[in-house]
C-alpha cells in the first residue's frame, strides 16, 4: 500500500503546489480507504462525524497525561495547540493549515506517535481516514 | 593626521571585537533543516553546543522513549541528526565550549538544564516560582524568556 501511495504522490508532486496539497490529501485518503476496505469488507466510506467523535473522545490505554487528541491540539480544530514543552502546534483544520494532510510520511509519523500516546495502540486506516475527513470539513 | 585617525579607528574596532567576544551567550543557530525540523517539532531545537557529545549520543540512542514520548525516526534521518549534534557538541572543537564548565568527566546529562553551567547561570537570577508560570511552563521553554533563543542569542542581560 505504501508503494501505491508513493507512486500516486509522485504524480501529485508534478502538479502545482497548493493544487498538489489538495491532490495529495485526496490520494492519502484513497490509500487509507483501500486499506480500510481490506481490513473490513463491509466498510463503505469515511465519516466526518465519526472523525469528530474520535477527535473529541477521552481514550483509555494511552498515557494518562494525554487521554485525548484535544489534550495538546485543543478541542477546536481551528485552534492553536501546545506541546508539553510549550511549543505551539498549527491548527488541525485544513482551512487554517492547507498543507497539513499532503505529506504522507509526515501524516504517518504523527499518527504513529500520537496514537501510541493517546490510545496506546496504532490507529486503524478507518480511524485515520475519518479523522482527516473531519479536519477537511473545518 | 590620517595615520592617527586610522590607528584610532583600528583601536576602536579592536575593542568592539573584544566586547563582542566577551558578550558571552551566543551560540551558532542550527543550520541543518532536517535537525531544525525534527528536533523542533515539539520543543525548540536546542543548540548542540550546550551538551557534550556523549550526552547527544545517549539522546539519539533513546528516541523511542524521549522523556516519555516516542520521537523515533527513520535510520538515515536519525544518523544525519546524530552526526550533526556530535559535530557541534560542547566538546567537539579544539577547546571545549563554556557549557562544559564544571561538568564531571564522563558525566552525560540528558538535559541541558542539568548541565552545571546552565544550573549556575539560572540559579542566581531566576526565582523558583518563575518555572511554574503558565507562560513559561517548563525549563525546556528557553524562548519564554530568551526571545532570541532560536537564533542562538541568550545575551539578555
Amino acid at each position: 500500500m505504501r508503494k501505491m501511495i508513493f507512486t500516486l504522490l509522485g504524480v501529485g508532486a508534478l502538479l502545482g503546489t497548493s493544487y498538489a496539497a489538495q491532490a495529495n490529501s485526496v490520494l492519502i485518503l484513497e490509500g487509507y480507504q483501500a486499506q480500510a476496505q481490506m481490513d473490513d469488507p463491509a466498510f463503505r466510506e469515511f465519516s466526518a462525524e465519526r472523525g469528530q467523535e474520535f477527535f473529541l473522545q477521552n481514550h483509555t490505554g494511552g498515557k494518562p497525561q494525554t487521554p485525548s487528541c484535544t489534550t495538546c491540539h485543543t478541542s477546536d480544530p481551528s485552534g492553536v495547540g501546545q506541546t508539553r514543552a510549550g511549543k505551539t502546534i498549527a491548527p488541525l483544520a485544513i482551512s487554517k493549515t492547507p498543507d497539513r494532510y499532503s505529506d504522507f510520511e509526515k501524516v504517518e509519523k504523527w499518527f504513529r506517535r500520537n496514537c501510541t500516546s493517546v490510545l496506546g495502540r496504532t490507529c486503524s486506516a478507518r480511524e485515520k481516514g475519518d479523522f482527516i475527513t473531519f479536519m477537511k470539513t473545518r | 593626521m590620517l595615520k592617527v585617525k586610522a590607528l584610532l579607528l583600528g583601536g576602536v574596532f579592536m575593542m568592539s571585537q573584544f566586547s563582542v567576544a566577551m558578550a558571552d551567550e551566543r551560540y551558532r543557530p542550527i543550520d541543518n533543516p532536517v535537525v531544525e525540523k525534527e528536533c523542533g517539532s515539539c520543543h525548540m531545537a536546542f543548540q548542540p553546543q550546550m551538551m557534550p557529545k556523549r550526552s547527544w549520543e545517549k539522546i539519539m540512542d533513546g528516541l523511542d522513549d524521549h522523556f516519555g514520548e516516542d520521537a523515533s525516526l527513520s535510520a538515515d534521518v536519525s544518523q544525519e541528526i546524530r552526526d550533526y549534534l556530535v559535530a557541534n557538541a560542547a566538546d567537539a572543537g579544539w577547546w571545549s565550549g563554556k557549557f562544559m564548565r564544571g561538568i564531571k568527566e564522563g558525566d552525560a546529562p540528558l538535559r541541558i538544564t542539568e548541565m552545571p553551567y546552565w544550573v549556575r547561570e539560572h540559579r542566581k537570577e531566576v526565582p523558583a516560582r518563575a518555572w511554574d508560570d503558565p507562560r513559561v511552563k517548563t525549563k525546556a521553554n528557553c524562548q519564554a524568556c530568551h526571545r532570541g533563543a532560536k537564533l542562538g542569542y541568550y545575551d539578555d542581560d
